[in-house]
């Protein structure tokens, strides 16, 4: 009998099962469903062939027939990739001084913090959207606490706008930039920071030259998982939106749901795909560029 | 004194929650241009107080001052003193050429300055063509010269060193302690190292300082150390010594005669200042001051049991008749006088044992 340790195969096994039944699988259904032609009354007409679902991307026939370009989608897309680039950044300039200061603190503090960080993942993701509807809406604490101070007059105005979206958003994602950014913080020598102090660096350039470069990979880390699941955001833009500004993935929904535009559907997830690999590999490169120039 | 760069005044320095001080009312003059040496065994404070001349830590009481002026609260990045660590910390994002040309950017020089600096300094370390590797790239021998030119490079007025070679193999390290000397010397920088190591103190150092329990021992040259050990413990850190029991039982001034062991042996030493007539005593002698003979009166007797030829000397054991062992090295020449089970008589100069209160 063969041990084990003599046949690699063997042990790659379970995660390979795992990426063919959760991955490729879907994704190829994904790619059949999006080639079909739509069912007349919902879902698809199983094998009638067409390309018309990627057609409808980019153009759209009038009743005659007649195709003319339509930017609605692109400009969805757009729109998408923009709102998940702004909270990846909001989240960034929020993640790294919260990171920072964890980093700081004596490990029995830290944990204490780590814990604070990760409470919110103890409800559910719908719950806490609807709490800031709560929060957020006309009369609500936010909107009389501000009327209070005599800062803004009531109406706020916020809640079913693209800045609700945005609070939200920030709000869900924050900690999955403060974790990885705060163990690769943890994890730099402390001797690094005290040569670079003890070779004239003062507190800023001890940062920028020596802590930020050292946890780039972390911060690397924390942006794409910020980035990733936020363009295809549902909850919130749905919730806190009002759904509407239409967002990729509300889009994405609506075609499996009220639209019961399946092939669409299909077409616009493997999209979302797509762009989010290309910026994946755009982020890979920056990287590798990086590296080779310092 | 106008010669002192470093002044160490009454530093007390104690961590919380430690029961005892780290460092307990130290004082120190380290001179310009020297290499001083803080030499202890592990937890005697030395690394303490060198971080405290850097400045990563300050001291609870005390002072030290740099050139005359006190460095009080300045933090590390405000003190011409750089550090070679222990570990070398050099940092991994960088280049070797950008890790040493660090410091200087920190002193915002002029771009040109800054690169024939770098050249200058990788040259001194004897690592031309290196600049663009990475610290990863190198050995432990080439990343303990980048630390040590990227600590020089800024020209300080004091470089510490922390243990800089405990990491390296003995020959790496023995080539290292003569490359230290030679950077030393050719840099006029004053050198403060920090080692346990007693054999490499004595043979790198101008002065040393020998630590004990946070407090300083004995301050002085390699060889004043090696030969008039102001106590005990400074006697058994530095160098080989034998240790007899003893008893005072004449004086005469300074110089006073010995029983040692049972009491059938006698011995004159000439410095003995430090017992009365009566007290018991601990007598060191090193043990190349030690001849043999004839067994006489005046001598000590013994009986040797090992003789270990070791072609510049003989390492000779002897048990002592009174009680206890000797431990000889004889010039090779006498090795026929050494044989093993020979009733011996072992003889020392006077002026070449130390006494001191049991």
């Amino acid at each position: 009998m063969r041990s084990i340790s003599t046949s690699p195969s063997l042990l790659a096994a379970p995660a390979a099962l795992f990426l063919i039944v959760f991955m490729l699988v879907p994704v190829g259904l994904m790619i059949y469903v999006s080639s079909l032609e739509r069912g007349a009354f919902g879902g698809v007409a199983w094998g009638s062939h067409t390309g018309i679902a990627y057609e409808k991307l980019l153009f759209e026939r009038d009743l005659t027939g007649q195709i003319s370009f339509n930017s609605d989608y692109i400009a969805i897309i757009l729109r998408s990739l923009r709102l998940a680039a702004i909270t990846t950044a909001i989240t960034l300039v929020l993640g790294i001084p919260t990171a920072l200061y964890m980093a700081s603190l004596p490990p029995r503090h830290a944990a204490f913090m780590l814990f604070l960080v990760t409470v919110p993942f103890w409800t559910n993701l719908l719950v806490r959207n609807f709490a800031w509807i709560l929060i957020l809406r006309n009369g609500g604490p936010l909107d009389s606490a501000l009327a209070a101070t005599g800062i803004l007059t009531p109406p706020l105005d916020i809640l079913y706008t693209p800045l609700a979206t945005g609070i939200g958003l920030t709000y869900s994602f924050l900690p999955f930039m403060i974790l990885p950014i705060y163990v690769a913080l943890e994890r730099i020598d402390k001797r690094l920071i005290e040569a670079a102090f003890d070779l004239g660096a003062d507190r800023w350039r001890v940062l920028s030259r020596v802590v930020l470069p050292l946890a780039a990979p972390g911060i690397a880390a924390g942006a794409i998982l910020v980035f990733v699941p936020c363009l295809g955001a549902y909850v919130s833009p749905e919730l806190l939106g009002g759904g509407k500004s239409l967002m990729i993935g509300n889009l994405i929904q609506a075609q499996f749901g009220a639209s019961r535009n399946w092939p669409f559907g299909a077409a616009l997830a493997l999209v979302l795909l797509l762009v989010l690999l290309l910026s994946l590999i755009l982020v890979a490169r920056i990287k590798r560029r990086e590296q080779a120039a310092s | 004194m106008t010669d002192t760069i470093v002044a160490i005044a009454g530093v007390s320095k104690r961590f919380p929650g430690a029961a005892q001080s780290a460092l307990d009312a130290v004082s120190l003059d380290i001179r310009r241009n020297e290499f001083f040496t803080l030499l202890g065994p592990s937890g005697c404070g030395k690394t303490t107080l060198l971080r405290l001349i850097a400045g990563f830590a300050m001291p609870d009481s005390g002072e030290i001052s740099l050139d005359g002026n006190v460095l009080g609260q300045t933090p590390p990045n405000g003190r011409p003193i750089n550090t070679v660590f222990q570990s070398y910390a050099l940092f991994p994002h960088m280049s070797v050429a950008a890790n040493i040309a660090f410091g200087l950017e920190m002193l915002g020089r002029p771009r040109e300055t800054i690169k024939s600096r770098v050249a200058e300094m990788l040259r001194l370390v004897r690592l031309d063509g290196m600049g663009e590797r990475r610290p990863a790239q190198l050995s432990g021998g080439q990343q303990q010269r980048v630390a040590l030119a990227r600590a020089l490079a800024p020209a300080p007025k004091v470089l510490l060193l922390d243990e800089p070679l405990s990491a390296l193999d003995l020959k790496l390290r023995r080539e290292m302690q003569i490359e230290l000397k030679r950077l030393q010397a050719e840099t006029g920088i004053t050198f403060v190292f920090v080692t346990h190591d007693q054999e490499e103190a004595l043979a790198m150092s101008d002065r040393l300082a020998v630590m004990r329990d946070g407090a300083v021992m004995q301050v002085g040259t390699p060889d004043s150390l090696y030969d008039a050990p102001a106590n005990l413990f400074v006697a058994e850190f530095i160098g080989e010594a034998n240790f007899w029991p003893a008893t005072c039982i004449e004086k005469s001034g300074a110089s006073g005669r010995f029983s040692i062991g049972n009491g059938n042996d006698i011995v004159s030493v000439t410095e003995a200042q430090m017992v009365a007539v009566g007290e018991k005593a601990t007598l060191v002698v090193r043990p190349e001051r030690i001849a043999i003979g004839e067994p006489k009166p005046g001598m000590l007797h013994g009986k040797v049991e090992t003789a270990v030829y070791r072609g510049s000397d003989l390492v000779v054991h002897a048990a002592l008749a009174g009680g206890g062992s000797l431990r000889a090295r004889l010039p090779g020449t006498t090795a026929a006088d050494a044989v093993i089970g020979r009733e011996a008589g072992f003889t020392f100069p006077a002026d070449a044992a130390r006494v001191f209160p049991a």
